[in-house]
């Protein structure tokens, strides 16, 4: 057998000679200053990459191994959700809110309606009052965990990953035997809920309430004083607190920062202020900080849970409204005046007055707004969705900004982006 | 919908800074309503937009520091646009909705990003979305639709569901990319796939160099076919 020669195509470099030595060729244009910086280089991450949590696309302009200037771009995933619902009646809109944070789409679900009802003068009942804190709480671990899980991975611990997923799943169950949907829960109405909490789900809630910190103490271990967390963590990606609310940020990434803002505690909706719970600050706003907040959030989410489950009262879940609300459905077979009202329900939807209304809710990821905009039809004239990712990914840029390449993955990962909500 | 005299008040925290606005710009605040019970609708001049949203975010007593939307609201029927923005001030826990109308054949607004960076994105969606001009925006480009789309401003109420154009004619328009769809001309120019303009014409200072080096070298080599278009 004869030995091979390769040859490497060393010519492609301008700057080497066939035989790989350096040659003396003027590179630039006479009279032209050479770019002492160096070269720089161009490269692509995206948006088919699993460290990009779902469809983002990064053009990272690198000098060696430094991130010079980064050009988020996105929209791969648009679907337009703002103009289908101009399409749809109030209630229908529910179900595309769901599909914009799957991560926490119980949250959405409530946001979405709480601004309906607060355009249209509705009070919910206060069975609904808690049920709906129930569902935004757990939501909050839920998309915690997602985020703990996947960003572990992305800086190279994988077996967070698998801790954090089985405890999801227990919420996916809570999820489908409470809206009998996993992930799509399109669980709320104009006025109340779609059901009322089966039997024995409160229960089930309880039990993992109370297993779930174990696990949550297990990550702990795990991460918290890991070398290797800590040297990819701490002071990438900081942000200092003045720049972090002029470049609009809120959630975890902003308190992560040092602000106390939070919409629970700052503009209470559905009594929080009744309810006992922290806010976690951080003081250096790098990926550790976000980190630390998170984890924390997650015990105040269960303390508020508990809280919830304590008080949850008796009574109706749905408010007594024929405008908003299907009547019984024995009562709509046996009651002309309720078979009315189901009727023109069912045919014309909702009919909001109008007016517009503007309301945020503390959603996983941040503030979580919601505008609508009625002119006294069933349809909105608009609705907008101010999402939070959005906002806080406009921000990587400045972040990731002098960071070396890995960085990027994990200030992005700290971040907890949802690209279905960045790009609707 | 609840219009309101500068004598009757619902709120007083909100009351007192349309009082304020009223007082310092005069005739740029031209009304004032009270939506949903306690929020409060403040229409201004577009064209004194800068100067009003700066003295909200620095005047002390109100500093609406964080800016929550903008975004635009289209009514149709050749009504004008809205542009809207949504403020929040961290210190004073209140908020503030600021609106701008303009009407369809004079699009454009001074941008607020000299204000609060995160005007960016928010200012670029509501151009993509309605076709709003930010004037002195540092970077306005399309950012949910593609760089190339050709239909128009999708949230705007003429614009039909489905699009513009018929599903083949859309699936053709997405298969037929060229790279400038992708890149903008100065990523293509560091990849190598383009060259510098300024290499054909060396500008006086040497601030491109590396790049136009970078660009002449590949291009001497044979750029991808891609790039030839």
């Amino acid at each position: 057998m004869s030995t091979r020669t390769v040859e490497y195509a060393v010519s492609r470099n301008p700057e080497m000679g066939v035989d790989g030595r350096p040659v003396q060729v003027p590179t630039l244009p006479a009279g032209m200053e050479p770019d002492l910086r160096g070269e720089h280089m161009l490269i692509n991450i995206g948006p088919q990459h699993p460290a990009t949590h779902g469809v983002l696309r990064l053009i990272l302009e690198l000098d060696g191994e430094t991130v010079v200037r980064c050009t988020p771009h996105i929209g791969y995933l648009h679907s337009s959700f703002e103009k289908l619902g101009e399409y749809r009646d109030w209630n229908q809109i529910v179900p595309l809110t769901d599909r914009m944070d799957y991560l926490a789409p119980l949250i959405y679900n409530c946001a979405y309606a709480m601004a309906v009802e607060k355009m249209m003068g509705i009070e919910v009942t206060e069975r609904c009052k808690v049920v709906r804190v129930i569902c935004m709480e757990l939501d909050r671990i839920f998309s915690h965990l997602l985020w703990l899980g996947t960003t572990a991975i992305d800086v190279g611990a994988f077996t967070v990953f698998l801790y954090t997923f089985q405890e999801r799943e227990r919420i996916y169950t809570l999820h489908e035997k409470f809206t009998g949907a996993r992930i799509t829960t399109s669980s709320t109405r104009i006025g109340g809920m779609m059901a009322d909490l089966p039997e024995g789900w409160t229960d089930e809630l309880r039990h993992f309430l109370n297993t779930f910190p174990r696990t949550l103490d297990e990550v702990e271990t795990l991460l918290t004083k890991n070398n290797l967390w800590i040297g990819r963590n701490r002071d990438v990606g900081a942000i200092d607190a003045e720049t972090a609310i002029n470049c609009g940020f809120t959630g975890p990434n902003l308190r992560a920062a040092g602000v106390p803002y939070d919409v629970r505690k700052d503009r209470p909706y559905y009594d929080y202020e009744t309810y006992d719970f922290d806010v976690p600050i951080g003081e250096h706003g790098d990926c550790y900080d976000r980190y630390l907040v998170r984890m924390e959030e997650m015990r105040q989410s269960v303390r508020i849970l508990h809280q919830a489950l304590d008080r949850l009262p008796d009574g109706p879940i749905n408010v007594d409204d024929p405008r908003v609300i299907l009547p019984p459905k024995t009562d709509a077979m046996n009651d002309m005046e309720s078979m009315i009202h189901h009727f023109k329900l069912v045919m014309e939807g909702v009919k909001a007055p109008a007016g517009e209304s503007w309301f945020s809710v503390e959603s996983s990821k941040g503030e979580l707004g919601m505008y609508v905009v009625s002119d006294g039809g069933s349809k909105p004239v608009r609705w907008r969705v101010r999402g939070p990712s959005f906002v806080n990914l406009s921000v990587l840029p400045t972040l990731v900004e002098g960071h070396l390449l890995a960085d990027v993955i994990a200030i992005n990962a700290s971040l907890d982006i949802v690209l279905g909500e960045i790009d609707r | 919908m609840v219009d309101v005299s500068d004598t009757a008040m619902p709120s007083v925290e909100g009351g007192t800074v349309v009082a304020a606005l009223r007082a310092r710009f005069g005739d740029a605040i031209l009304h004032h309503e009270v939506q949903a019970g306690d929020e409060h609708v403040v229409f201004i001049l577009a064209s004194r937009n800068v100067e009003i949203l700066r003295w909200l975010k620095e005047d002390p007593d109100h500093r609406y520091d964080l800016l929550q939307d903008i975004t635009g609201v289209d009514y149709g029927g050749g009504r004008p646009i809205q542009v809207v923005y949504q403020l929040w001030s961290i210190t004073h826990r209140r908020s503030l909705r600021v609106k701008a109308e303009l009407p369809l054949d004079a699009l454009e607004i001074d941008s607020a990003t000299t204000i609060w960076a995160a005007a960016n994105w928010l200012e670029r969606e509501a151009y993509d979305m309605f076709g709003v001009h930010f004037v002195g925006h540092p970077d306005l480009r399309r950012i949910l639709m593609p760089d190339n789309y050709a239909e128009g401003h999708p949230l705007r109420k003429d614009f039909p569901l489905r699009g513009r154009f018929s599903r083949a004619e859309q699936t053709r328009r997405a298969l037929d990319f060229s790279l400038e769809d992708f890149y903008t001309p100065a990523d293509l120019e560091l990849a190598g796939l383009r060259p510098h303009a300024d290499a054909l014409n060396p500008p006086a200072e040497g601030k491109d160099a590396g790049a136009a080096a970078a660009g002449d070298g590949e291009a001497a080599d044979g750029a991808p076919d891609g790039a030839s278009r």
